[in-house]
């Protein structure tokens, strides 16, 4: 066939490209995973490689010699995602129910009262003194849940998805005096789980990266979440090695504390998990973005 | 009409009532479906709405103990401040220009590789779709992580590149020029994996049919993908677009923030609006030019959005936001 050798050629080049891409894509966390493998010496020596010079657990040893440390932050990144994810979830859903229902008298009203807020905000300081000085919730864990709790974005993905139930169903119910938190509870609900399922995805996953409410609310170690740690752990690295001089006077500190695989191992640990957990979900990300829902 | 206002009370439907009234009984026969929108509405009212009204913020000089309210007014003083010093430039200029470099990049990529992964079988092309994803899954916190290890100075993997190729090896951190080059990359890098799989599923969406019938009239593969995919892309790409050109004010602060280690010698590449303003919320305290430079912000970006869809509307109205 006459068409068929020409594409398997192009073909090949498309196979070539993704590889490189994917290569791209997979080889720097390789990197951080072999230098968390790799002897701190050799590492200091040779610069890093993406295959262990020296095969070295030290820095898992030394980092896991302090369990409390990381054990206390998963912890707190553990919490703060599953309360934030179940509220998030019931109020993104009651919320947009209530402004996908047409007879609802208030919905266009309510959907602009939302949509404007995705346009104009107040920034972010006066955020900052609103929940510092107004709602006093600094160093709380309320804090982390309440930021981001309920964002317009996913309000109107769930919107467009309940607008697609037929209204016949509402009616039938109605007729059959259902008050409308039962039948949001007993009819919405079950026929929503498909979008619950994706936002409830979508919002977990923002809460497990999130750092920013974390950087700005806590400064109390015992309610750091897992990004926050790694946050400081860089700056003080950061802090070490603009001090070399400082250091050197010390003496061979450097040396005893393996500072750069030590850093790799505690990323590993700390992004491992999730990494390894949501590409399976990487379809239902897509599905949520179903963005022309968002129009109107 | 007259006599129906006056007496009957259940046999005409329009009955002229005074308006209060009568928005309260429609309150009172919308009273279950309010009661479901409230938590939203509080959450929002409380989160989105009073900050909104902490603008007042930027003209005032902020002290804690005199609260918002009680704290001095100074009009324009704290805009003034913020716009004499050569920030005001740099920060929006940093911002504008690495924002529609990161539109761009991003769309040529993700739009190329959506396409090419529609030609080549499903199996090959799931584990390429799932390798390009995986970087979105990744904080900016975690992936400045692995900048570090490409850009540390002693032993970072990009200068032993230089060093094979016989180059000088440079401190990364410490220079302004390179920043530009190494934020777009790492942009790209995290960001690509998602925009082509959102444009991929929209490249599944079109019907077979089109490029059956291309096939027959003997159309190669890349006038299929310019006449066909592209053009029936356009309405996808044009929200993602309005979206992102009106975010365009909207920095990342993330990989502003991270990624350059908040390392002061380059400020003057990887300084961005975002940035500035926690720099001056958290470092220095100065809150009411950080709140003038925070309005700026959301004024100039809510600007953004609605000319943005307007020129949109104007062009096709089928793919505007609203």
């Amino acid at each position: 066939m006459k068409s068929a050798s020409v594409p398997r050629f192009s073909k090949m080049l498309v196979h070539l490209m993704f590889i490189l891409v994917s290569i791209a894509m997979i080889g720097p966390l390789l990197l951080i995973v072999s230098i968390s493998f790799s002897s701190e010496s050799d590492l200091l020596r040779n610069g890093y490689s993406f295959w262990p010079r020296v095969f070295s657990l030290d820095a898992y040893a030394i980092v896991l010699k302090a369990p409390k440390v990381i054990a206390q932050a998963y912890g707190v990144t553990i919490l703060v995602t599953i309360a934030g994810t179940i509220a998030g979830l019931f109020l993104t859903a009651t919320t947009a129910y209530a402004i996908s229902r047409t007879n609802f008298r208030y919905g266009r009203i309510g959907t602009f009262y939302i949509f404007f807020t995705m346009l104009f905000s107040g920034g972010l300081v006066p955020s900052y003194i609103l929940m510092t000085q107004v709602l006093h919730l600094k160093d709380t864990l309320w804090a982390l849940i309440l930021s981001g709790l309920l964002t317009p974005f996913n309000i109107m993905i769930m919107k467009g998805f309940m607008v697609k139930v037929p209204g016949e169903i509402i009616e039938s119910a109605k007729v059959d005096s259902a008050r409308e938190w039962t039948i949001f509870f007993r009819i919405i609900l079950p026929l929503s789980t498909p979008a619950l399922a994706t936002l409830g995805l979508f919002i977990s996953f923002n809460y497990w990266n999130a750092w920013f409410p974390a950087m700005l609310y806590i400064d109390n170690p015992d309610l750091v979440p897992l990004q926050l740690m790694l946050v400081r752990i860089m700056d003080s690295i950061e802090f070490l090695s603009q001090n070399e001089q400082m250091l050197s006077q010390m003496g061979s500190v450097q040396a005893n504390f393996p500072a750069l695989s030590a850093r790799m191992a505690m990323v590993v640990l700390a992004a491992g998990p999730m990494l390894i957990v949501f590409p399976f979900f990487q379809r239902f990300f897509v599905q949520g973005l179903t963005v022309g829902s968002l129009k109107g | 009409m007259e006599t129906a206002i006056s007496k009957s009370k259940s046999g005409t439907k329009r009955k002229r009532v005074f308006w209060p009234v009568r928005e309260w009984r429609h309150l009172k026969q919308n009273r279950e479906i309010l009661g479901l929108f409230f938590p939203g509405f509080i959450y929002i009212l409380i989160f989105a709405y009073l900050p909104m009204f902490g603008i007042i913020l930027a003209f005032k000089r902020y002290r804690y103990d005199q609260g918002i309210l009680g704290s001095e007014w100074v009009g324009f003083e704290n805009f003034k401040f913020f716009f004499v010093s050569e920030d005001a430039w740099r920060i929006t200029r940093n911002t504008v220009l690495y924002e529609m470099g990161y539109i761009v990049l991003t769309l040529v990529f993700a739009l190329l590789f959506a396409i090419l992964l529609n030609e080549i079988g499903r199996n090959a092309s799931k584990i390429y779709q799932t390798a390009l994803f995986v970087p979105y899954f990744l904080s900016w916190v975690v992936v400045s992580y692995i900048s570090y290890a490409f850009l540390d100075q002693q032993t970072g993997y990009l200068n032993t590149i230089l060093q094979w190729f016989g180059m000088e090896p440079h401190k990364w951190y410490l220079e302004k020029e390179p920043w530009p080059v190494i934020l777009n990359v790492a942009s790209l890098w995290k960001k690509v994996g998602f925009s082509a799989l959102v444009y991929y599923a929209g490249v599944m969406g079109i019907n077979q049919e089109y490029y059956e019938a291309a096939k027959i009239d003997g159309a190669t593969r890349f006038q299929m993908a310019m006449k066909i995919t592209i053009p029936m892309l356009t309405p996808l790409i044009t929200i993602m677009l309005i979206l992102s050109v009106g975010g365009i004010f909207h920095g990342d602060f993330g990989l502003h923030y991270f990624i350059p280690n908040n390392q002061g010698m380059t400020y003057p590449t990887t300084d961005i609006i975002d940035t500035y303003v926690y720099r001056a919320l958290r470092n220095v305290g100065d809150v009411g030019m950080s709140s003038a430079v925070g309005l700026y912000q959301s004024l100039v970006g809510m600007v953004l959005v609605i000319a943005t869809n307007a020129v949109v509307r104007k062009l096709n109205k089928e793919n505007s936001l609203w």
